[in-house]
């Protein structure tokens, strides 16, 4: 198991006291796993993602443990941390495609990881890095260019070669298709895979708002919501057979290509999620559930319905375990 | 009727990047906008969707080629008739952040519009207008009104822009990636929006990347590639039965739910700037990897550099102005348009 989290919580610091943006949340990715994190704006998927990281001034655990293989990561110590990035853990942050500074030329920005690394042997990873850059399509001349004469899709390709290049065992890709056009989305998405394949990173957290890139590349979809996590499936189970009420909600809302107003009508999910600040008891998407019931005032625990598929919700708990008593071994499915 | 119609509209720009020369960001664009109607017009960037965006609210001036109104050149407008000319055509722009102000309440757009446009309606009438084009974009005035923009979430900003086009008695709305910063829930309430808006006889322009969403709202759909249409025509037929090669590798960079990316049809030589060589191919074997399809990307790089390259010949270095009227047709010339069927229009292999 290359990463675990176990009940990390994170708040930012605010004046009006801390706001719990990702709360008691746990997960574990096996080596080589690419899990996507989605959720709506202000869900946390950002944040948890970050602190993994680097936790900035206003952040802060409030516990919770994070271990990359085998050993713990001091999130909270930033000292320690700055050993740890780059070769265990990496970021490739949101808006990487402004994340070049206009200043300095690729390759400049390169040989100033190596040496703030203490990067012995840099021939062997200029090798490396050449190798990589013809596989994905780039020249080497880009690394005598600055980031403004690269277009959108190259300039992501440049940060994520530039935060995989020590091979960091996690990679937390932030975003990293939202900007751009589907075609080098999809170019970018493919080369995470490639990437993990070749082996050059271990296992990736890919955070996203956009579900079907996700059933694109990931290997299992974490979702979150109002800093929690609500679902947690392989890829192909949470696409096709979704459990919680958010995440078929969440489904529903995206139009298929070939969908038209005038055949089907889609539906958002009314209502807002509710305040961080002063999170309501129980389950956080009662507001808006459908199926919201008198139990729901209680907090749902993240529990696993089938093997590798974890749900927090009362209801799917409760008819989890009619089935169970019922008709033994039948598959749980159901559809709004 | 009141239809705006686009005649061969082509706009260049000096290049930002080194070596400079000009850049054609539209090659002869056609075609007309009518009421009741949403057109999707999608391209990827640099294809010039925006330009097309722009131009129409005079934003930008077109380097040559006319934009009409009820037939009226809209370049002829200035003063009072350009004023009445906004009261009718609005646009609603990506970013909503980044439409307010943040120093005032988000609601001093409406007050703005109301001291420029309708100075003589009285309070009530005014607020009950306000609360008319509210209830249309499903917002609860109580919510909204005497907020500042960064107590509303990103739906409810950017529906509060498409209200207050509607306070104007617009006619025309060009939405351009209006909900592309969107969470997905809230995104279809937008797009809902813009259909009922639609059935109401408002004519749309809906600006975008994203083929599905494009296709969800659209009567016609547009497809655009480096500023000349390559697809044209009924939205059903074009995603239906997509006859160009750009369009059909778009369709098939679509990420979707519940099919994964099919490798076969992704071939670069598909799109091939030049159409007729294939300058990237699959050298040293490397095409063996997923990988190769990123080539792809150098290869529509390569296409802009073509265009540019042209246009240099023509004008004689980089620095060269638009001056022969004749040459820069001559450079700017899109690939031929011929009718596959009624209402569906292809464009020749570039």
């Amino acid at each position: 198991m290359s990463v675990s989290v176990e009940k990390l919580s994170v708040a930012y610091r605010s004046r009006r006291g801390d706001v719990t943006a990702v709360d008691n949340v746990s997960f574990s990715l096996a080596d080589g796993e690419i899990m996507g994190l989605a959720g709506e704006s202000g869900s946390g998927k950002s944040t948890l993602g970050n602190a993994l990281v680097y936790l900035d001034a206003r952040m802060k655990t409030t516990g919770g443990k994070v271990a990359v293989d085998g050993r713990e990561l001091p999130i909270s110590d930033n000292n320690a941390m700055r050993h740890r990035r780059m070769t265990e853990v990496s970021l490739v942050p949101q808006y990487a495609m402004s994340a070049l500074t206009p200043t300095r030329k690729i390759g400049k920005l390169i040989s100033d990881l190596l040496k703030s690394h203490h990067v012995k042997d840099k021939d062997a990873v200029y090798t490396e890095l050449s190798r990589r850059l013809a596989l994905i399509g780039l020249k080497e001349d880009v690394l005598g260019k600055y980031s403004f004469e690269l277009s959108g899709g190259m300039r992501q390709r440049v940060t994520i070669i530039m935060s995989t290049l020590l091979n960091p065992s996690l990679l937390v890709a932030d975003e990293v298709t939202s900007a751009l056009d589907v075609s080098t989305q999809r170019a970018v998405g493919e080369m995470l895979v490639e990437f993990r394949d070749r082996g050059y990173i271990k296992s990736a957290i890919t955070i996203t708002h956009d579900l079907s890139i996700l059933a694109q590349i990931a290997d299992s979809i974490a979702i979150m919501y109002a800093g929690r996590l609500a679902e947690r499936a392989p890829t192909s189970v949470l696409v096709d057979s979704p459990l919680h009420p958010y995440t078929q909600a969440l489904l529903a809302s995206l139009p298929a290509v070939g969908v038209r107003h005038d055949q089907v009508t889609l539906t958002g999910i009314p209502g807002r999620p509710p305040s961080l600040a002063n999170p309501p008891s129980g389950c956080r998407f009662r507001e808006r559930c459908p199926f919201a019931f008198a139990k729901c005032t209680e907090t749902p625990p993240f529990e696993e319905i089938k093997p590798g598929h974890l749900v927090a919700c009362w209801k799917v708990s409760q008819e989890q375990a009619e089935t169970a008593a019922t008709a033994p071994g039948l598959p749980l499915k159901e559809q709004v | 009727m009141t239809t705006l119609k686009l005649d061969q509209v082509s706009k260049l720009y000096p290049s930002t990047t080194r070596g400079g020369g000009l850049t054609p960001a539209l090659r002869k664009v056609s075609f007309e906008l009518k009421p009741g109607e949403v057109i999707s017009m999608i391209g990827e960037s640099g294809s010039g969707k925006t330009t097309i965006g722009r131009i129409l609210l005079r934003l930008t001036k077109p380097t040559s080629g006319t934009v009409t109104f009820d037939g009226r050149d809209i370049a002829s407008y200035s003063g009072r008739g350009l004023k009445d000319y906004y009261q009718q055509v609005q646009g609603v722009f990506p970013d909503p952040f980044s439409s307010y102000n943040p120093v005032y309440r988000a609601d001093r757009v409406f007050d703005l519009v109301r001291s420029s446009y309708f100075p003589q309606v009285s309070d009530k009438e005014w607020s009950a207008k306000i609360e008319a084009a509210l209830d249309a974009v499903a917002l609860n005035p109580g919510d909204v009104l005497g907020k500042y923009p960064h107590q509303l979430s990103g739906g409810q900003q950017q529906r509060l822009l498409i209200a207050r086009a509607l306070l104007l008695d617009v006619k025309v709305l060009i939405a351009d990636e209006v909900i592309s910063m969107l969470d997905a829930s809230t995104r279809v309430d937008v797009l809902n929006l813009l259909v009922k808006l639609k059935r109401q006889g408002l004519a749309i322009l809906f600006i975008t990347h994203d083929l599905s969403l494009g296709n969800y709202v659209s009567d016609r759909t547009i497809i655009l590639r480096h500023g000349a249409i390559v697809e044209m025509g009924a939205t059903g037929k074009i995603f239906g039965n997509p006859q160009h090669d750009y369009t059909k590798m778009l369709l098939t960079a679509v990420p979707e739910l519940h099919k994964k990316w099919q490798h076969a049809p992704f071939d670069p030589d598909l799109v091939s700037a030049n159409g007729a060589t294939a300058a990237m191919g699959s050298p040293n074997g490397k095409a063996a990897t997923a990988l190769a399809h990123a080539s792809m990307l150098d290869e529509i790089t390569h296409g802009e550099q073509v265009v540019k390259r042209d246009l240099r010949a023509v004008f004689g270095g980089g620095r060269a102005v638009a001056s022969g009227k004749s040459q820069v047709a001559v450079a700017l010339e899109p690939p031929a348009l011929h009718e596959f069927e009624p209402d569906h229009l292809v464009a020749e292999p570039e």
